[in-house]
């Protein structure tokens, strides 16, 4: 390791930044894969992996991929909650690695909603 | 592939002890089975503070707390949560009083009521990769302090701040810098106090455990404002996971060009060797740590002069404590001023204090100071155990005094402590309830002081000695009340004249227990009863025939296990206890199913 200077500091900063943001909890983007054993058995792993290839792609630090249980319609996984924060989350279904691909630059880049792949607007009440 | 979530398991000493390495072990192993390796990375943390619930793991993006792990929960919380994505509620904390299961840290009030600044970074870093504390804006404060700073400026800043001394007395460390720093001869040193010795104190163990980097920023930044060249990290060798990490640290900061020659290519020049202490209490006092440093005995001298005029080989020195330093980059980060709007008109920014003792939650916690004690002990450390009344704390480590019940909602600031005739010490609260008997508790601290006095002055020497004299014969029921008179007396004489902090504080224990609790000894010397029935000397021991027989059918287990064959009995007949061949150890109680022995 080379000494640092003054204004290596930041650039040593940043990229340990990178490794460890996720530890802050605040994203703009949270996308939840439906890990239920219908949506493993469905590809959900291969999902999340396409998932987080795309984070690592675009260097997406405010996104964050995580995984719950089944959404309750295994005949349409692997499905994915995305929530931009501030508005109301989005369900895909029926996800494929391009698809994923499709949903990462329309929608939580682009702020448009994939319609054609969503399910529906919104999550069911909870109590 | 980036990771998709962090698992940050405490490897502080608490939770190692409860084996955490283990925990950690089985979660490699099995994350590697599922094949989740490239997705969740396993971090291992220094202490997150809530030592009495580990071993403890925090996992991030979500701040799901986990608690009380073992190796065996470790399979099915790998499936549940991280791959299925069902957080295990099993493992998760429940408070007493809803049980209900909290599953985010800082829904928990332990964690959410408290502010850290000393403590920034625990849990959410890598105590042994420098890397991720640069990350969370490591060395940043000292890149601003030797770019755009003068050493004037450092001062003032730290000035404005109010930052007194977190080791003990609460010394202005603005100030004490510039005593330094206005001071004849070269070179001047910078030293760390890591000599914590009070029973029941953890705080800067922790700070070191878990952030060692923040401590040497600490003293980077307290070099430049004050121009010393080298620096000494006096610290225990009873801490050896600490003095480890310290080791791989200040190693990392070496090769980063943090420490050593022209640091940042500033030409600034500083670096830091480290004196481990052999845990005499006495060295925790600064002339006497700087003589141990030196290599010679470690015995206090009478000041003036001050270390800042003569210290560490007859030089000028700055000595801190450890949690003090940690105070002082976000200091620098955000100005001083930020930094005295938290706290009380004269105790500015926070504390950390140990909470352990009588009280649910023991850990470790980090409060704005004007806190009140109410607020710690209840809304924190979340009330006493069992159902048992709060008696009183202990505040400022074995020579700090005990603040009863009618005080607790007393602000928690340097004035306000030594004006209940205890102190701030270095932040230990021990927590007592109404089954602590206060003269056994005083006599407790007398003996640990006793033993750790150097004996170089007569006063703690002698004093000590016969304090813990006289205690002594009060709790095995031969006082008189002209000892009580006398132990007064003494612990005055040795307040007043002792050379160092450890005689004039050591009478604390004592004056405050017969300030606030002088019925007790009232009634060890006049009616010779423990009220708390602690002193088993004082206690007499009768069996209840009802409950012996209706619940117990006389089972004779006091009289098997009687040391003194005093319990005489049949069985399915109620037993008693013969006063004359009884020696009063208390085994029966012990030993009894039924709660029969009632001591009176």
């Amino acid at each position: 390791m080379p000494k640092l200077k003054l204004e290596d500091l930041a650039e040593v900063r940043e990229k340990a930044r990178k490794a460890t943001s996720l530890r802050e909890g605040a994203a703009r983007v949270k996308m939840t894969v439906h890990m239920g054993t219908c949506g493993i058995a469905a590809g959900a792993r291969k999902i999340v992996e396409a998932a987080l290839r795309e984070v690592e792609q675009g260097d997406l630090r405010d996104v964050m991929v995580t995984t719950s249980g089944c959404a309750g319609l295994c005949s349409r996984e692997p499905m994915a909650t995305v929530e931009v924060v501030g508005e109301a989350p989005v369900k895909y279904v029926d996800l494929t690695e391009a698809k994923v691909k499709a949903i990462f630059k329309e929608h939580i880049l682009g702020g448009k909603i994939v319609e054609q792949y969503a399910l529906a607007i919104g999550s069911e009440r909870a109590y | 592939m980036p990771h998709r979530m962090h698992l940050m398991v405490c490897a502080g000493t608490g939770c190692v002890a409860n084996r955490s390495p283990e925990v950690r072990d089985a979660l490699v192993t099995e994350i590697a089975k599922r094949g989740l390796e490239n997705e969740i990375q396993v971090v291992t943390t220094g202490c997150n503070g809530f030592c009495g619930a580990g071993p403890l793991m925090v996992v991030q993006p979500d701040g799901i707390f986990y608690q009380q792990l073992s190796p065996k929960d470790v399979p099915h919380l790998v499936e549940e949560h991280f791959l299925k994505g069902r957080p295990v509620q099993k493992l998760m904390y429940v408070p007493p009083e809803t049980r209900t299961p909290l599953p985010k840290m800082m829904d928990i009030p332990f964690f959410s009521r408290q502010r850290l600044i000393a403590l920034r970074n625990r849990g959410l870093i890598d105590p042994e990769r420098i890397e991720e504390y640069i990350a969370r804006d490591g060395y940043a404060a000292l890149a601003k302090a030797l770019s755009q700073m003068t050493p004037q400026q450092i001062l003032e800043e730290v000035k404005i701040s109010g930052l007194r001394g977190r080791g003990g007395a609460g010394f202005p460390t603005g100030a004490k810098w510039e005593h330094v720093l206005k001071a004849e001869g070269e070179p001047k040193y910078v030293i760390c106090n890591g000599d914590e010795g009070d029973p029941g104190a953890f705080m800067d163990r922790s700070i070191v455990e878990s952030d060692p980097h923040s401590v040497i920023e600490g003293m980077l930044i307290g070099a430049r404002a004050i121009g010393a060249r080298w620096g000494v990290v006096y610290i225990r060798n009873e801490y050896p996971l600490a003095v480890q990490r310290l080791m791989i640290a200040l190693e990392q900061a070496r090769e980063y060009g943090l420490l050593g020659d022209n640091i940042l290519d500033t030409g600034f020049d500083f670096d830091i060797s480290v004196s481990r202490g052999a845990g005499a209490f006495v060295c925790g006092e600064a002339t006497a740590l700087v003589s141990a440093v030196e290599g010679r005995p470690g015995e206090p001298r009478a000041r003036p002069p001050r270390l800042a005029q003569h210290g560490l080989w007859g030089k000028p020195t700055c000595l801190n404590n450890v949690e003090t330093w940690a105070d002082v980059p976000p200091i620098i980060n955000n100005g001083g001023a930020w930094y005295a709007q938290i706290g009380t008109e004269k105790s500015k920014g926070t504390k950390v204090f140990s909470l352990v003792g009588k009280i649910n939650n023991t850990g470790l916690v980090e409060v704005p100071m004007g806190i009140t004690l109410r607020e710690i002990i209840y809304d924190i450390g979340g009330g006493v155990p069992g159902g048992k009344k709060f008696k009183a704390v202990q505040t400022g480590g074995p020579s700090g005094g005990c603040i009863p019940n009618e005080l607790i909602d007393l602000p928690i600031d340097f004035e306000s402590l030594a004006e209940a005739g205890s102190m701030m010490g270095s932040g230990g609260m021990v927590i007592m309830d109404e089954d602590t008997c206060m003269v056994d508790v005083a006599r407790y601290f007398l003996a640990f002081t006793q033993d750790e006095s150097c004996g170089k002055c007569a006063p703690c020497r002698e004093g000590t000695q016969l304090m813990l004299d006289i205690l002594t014969r009060i709790t095995d029921g031969h006082g008189t009340m002209e000892d009580l008179d006398a132990l007064e007396e003494v612990a005055k004489v040795v307040a007043e004249t002792s050379l160092c902090g450890l005689g004039t504080s050591a009478p604390n224990p004592v004056l405050t227990t017969m300030r606030y609790f002088r019925d007790e000894y009232l009634a060890h010397i006049g009616a010779h009863k423990c009220p708390a029935h602690v002193c088993r000397q004082l206690n007499t021991y009768r069996i209840d025939p009802a409950i012996c027989v209706e619940r117990g059918h006389g089972c004779g287990v006091c009289r098997r296990e009687c040391p003194e064959k005093a319990i005489f009995g049949e069985k399915n007949q109620a037993h008693r206890v013969d006063a004359t061949l009884c020696n009063k150890c208390g085994t029966c109680v012990d030993v009894c199913h039924f709660n029969a022995v009632i001591v009176e």
